[in-house]
């Protein structure tokens, strides 16, 4: 398996790749990966940033075959279940024991989570 | 071998065996043979002696002790169970002892069924091979040089090696049914919001879905009534009965129009190929029509599933943060805090998905990215719709492959995920899926074949399965 599954016979239901021909889709880049780890709080060394680039712009390569889909008249599906706003009755019903939940955190303090300094100088 | 779930329960249920004595054997088993296989991440021996002498007494005064009454089960470990360690296999959440358990424990609990302990499995379900475990990969129960498969690698080689005879997993691009098929087992998938999803360690929420590994059909089958039905502690737990599977297991394949899936068997080796060409055959020689069909928008599925499930990771995994719950790094501010925490907790393929997910949904990349692939989703729906107005049940390879080696993919990310591209298009349209044992293949490692159904299609889907099952056992004999 090298090139994803494959295609057998086509029928015009599937669109083609780049019929749209709207969006030269972006490619992902070093600075790219940084702005991301930063966003997503991570901290990657010089060696690992490299690695991961090569790395994502590989699944990012293959996943240009659908990027160039013109499919702007279908709807997107977030969710694979029809359903909308879930509720319930509202009435009052026990939750989690608190000391059993913070005994799982790593600091508190009077009966609440305890995190170092936030405001400051910027992070 | 042990029995199977079905024959300890009616010994259990009858009298003829203690729970406490089927639990200790199989304490004693896995403290013999899992230092080889590393199937499990923690046994928890004195809490199941603890359940099985319940289930004893419930024998003794005369109680219903549960359709599963004694049965040894093993859950993958990121399932919540109250005071019983659950770690994701990641650092992050070393030493966390949930303050709840998940819906399924409760339920598989109330039927009688024993939790011995918590499974290996990718870091966070994350990948193919359960190399991407913080404490280790599993080995393939017949070969340790090979890999189980994975997310849930270390359920379906507990099962497969024989040290349980159930075990739970939890299925977000295939992490049930392929490791399921390269271990030699049944592994299920069930429609999405069938079972509920309450406790389960959240990966990819519109994808995930916990199932079933079992020996056989019938097992797998008994195991998805006790944790199918609704639970209003999640939202999308669907508002209807469960369809009941054990009464049809016999009822055959008689008319039941069987579609050989083009896209699910040409890319796949040719050994693995040839074996659902043989399953096909089967289904047909038991009074099935089975034709041949192509779905081309399958070919979209794994680029698809590889932009929404690391975007739905990005967001689920936000809340690693070292506020609330496991490891924390400290640091003198709190966002230092979170980031140093998040480095040292995350495995780099949680990295890696964390990023591309982020990268996904970011500004200026969001339409390219996440939107496009939504938008396929609904053409893989509408493509599986057609499929369905021609055919009851699908058919296809669950795996390319059979078990590859530890290591022969761990540098290469995409290979890895390309293990996943015959499992992948039933996430993204939340229909039911199962992988049963077909054969070998040309290394004489199991082969699974993968029986597709539309949504609450589970009834066609165990008819089906329960018959390629017989099959495989007469071409064995």
């Amino acid at each position: 398996m090298s090139g994803g599954p494959p295609s057998g016979a086509t029928e015009p239901a599937v669109p083609s790749p780049g019929s749209g021909a709207v969006d030269p889709t972006p490619t992902l880049g070093r600075e790219d990966v940084a702005h991301v780890a930063a966003l997503a709080r991570l901290a990657l060394s010089d060696d690992e940033l490299d690695m991961f680039t090569e790395q994502l712009a590989r699944v990012i390569e293959h996943a240009r075959d659908v990027a160039a889909l013109d499919v702007a008249d279908v709807p997107p599906t977030a969710h694979p279940l029809p359903v909308r706003n879930v509720l319930r009755a509202d009435e009052p019903r026990g939750g989690l024991d608190r000391d059993e939940v913070l005994a799982a955190a790593p600091d508190v303090e009077d009966g609440r989570f305890k995190v170092p300094r936030i405001v400051g100088e910027a992070p | 071998m042990n029995p199977g779930a079905l024959a300890v329960a009616a010994s259990v249920r009858s009298g003829e065996r203690r729970a406490r004595a089927v639990v200790e054997e199989t304490l004693e088993a896995i403290a013999a043979r899992d230092p080889g296989l590393h199937a499990f991440l923690h046994v928890a021996g004195d809490q199941a002696l603890e359940a099985a002498a319940a289930v004893d007494r419930a024998v003794e005064e005369g109680r219903d002790p549960g359709p599963l009454a004694g049965v040894p089960v093993a859950l993958k470990d990121n399932i919540c169970t109250r005071g019983v360690p659950t770690t994701c296999a990641s650092r992050i959440l070393e030493g966390w002892l949930p303050p709840y358990d998940a819906t399924v424990v409760t339920r598989l609990r109330d039927a009688g069924a024993v939790v011995v302990g918590k499974t290996n499995l990718d870091e966070f379900a994350m990948g193919s091979s359960t190399e991407n475990s913080s404490r280790g990969p599993t080995r393939h129960p017949m070969d340790p040089t090979r890999v189980p498969g994975g997310s849930s690698g270390g359920s379906a080689a507990a099962v497969g090696a024989g040290l349980v005879p159930l075990a739970l997993g939890s299925d977000t691009g295939g992490s049930v049914r392929q490791p399921a098929a390269l271990c030699g087992t049944v592994g299920m998938k069930p429609t999405y919001g069938l079972v509920s999803r309450y406790g389960l360690v959240a990966f990819a929420s519109s994808l995930d879905q916990i199932g079933p590994i079992a020996r056989s059909v019938g097992d797998a089958a008994a195991l998805f009534e006790v944790i199918a039905g609704h639970d209003p502690l999640d939202s999308t737990s669907l508002d209807a009965p469960a369809p009941s599977v054990s009464q049809v297991l016999d009822a055959g394949v008689e008319g039941m129009r069987v579609g050989l899936v083009a896209e699910l068997v040409d890319g796949t080796a040719p050994d693995v190929a040839r074996r659902v060409r043989a399953a096909a055959g089967a289904l047909a020689g038991a009074g099935a029509v089975v034709d041949d069909v192509t779905v081309p928008e399958m070919r979209f599925g794994l680029s698809a599933y590889y932009l929404i499930a690391p975007a739905e990771a990005s967001s689920n995994l936000a809340r690693y943060d070292g506020v609330r719950y496991g490891l924390r790094v400290d640091a003198p501010d709190v966002a230092a805090m979170n980031t140093a925490t998040r480095t040292a907790g995350f495995g780099p393929e949680v990295k890696r998905r964390i990023m591309l997910g982020t990268y996904a949904l970011s500004a200026g990349y969001y339409d390219a990215y996440y939107g496009k692939a939504q938008r396929v989703r609904t053409l893989m729906i509408r493509a599986f719709d057609r499929a369905y107005e021609r055919f009851d049940v699908l058919l296809g390879a669950t795996a390319p492959t059979t078990a590859f080696r530890l290591g022969e993919r761990t540098d290469d990310p995409l290979a890895m995920y390309m293990s996943d591209v015959c499992t992948i298009p039933s996430n993204l349209s939340g229909h039911p899926a199962i992988s049963v044992p077909f054969g070998a293949g040309d290394d004489g490692l199991p082969v699974g074949v993968q029986v597709l159904a539309p949504a609450r299609g589970e009834e066609q889907l165990f008819r089906a399965a329960a018959v390629l099952e017989r099959a495989a056992g007469e071409v064995r004999s």
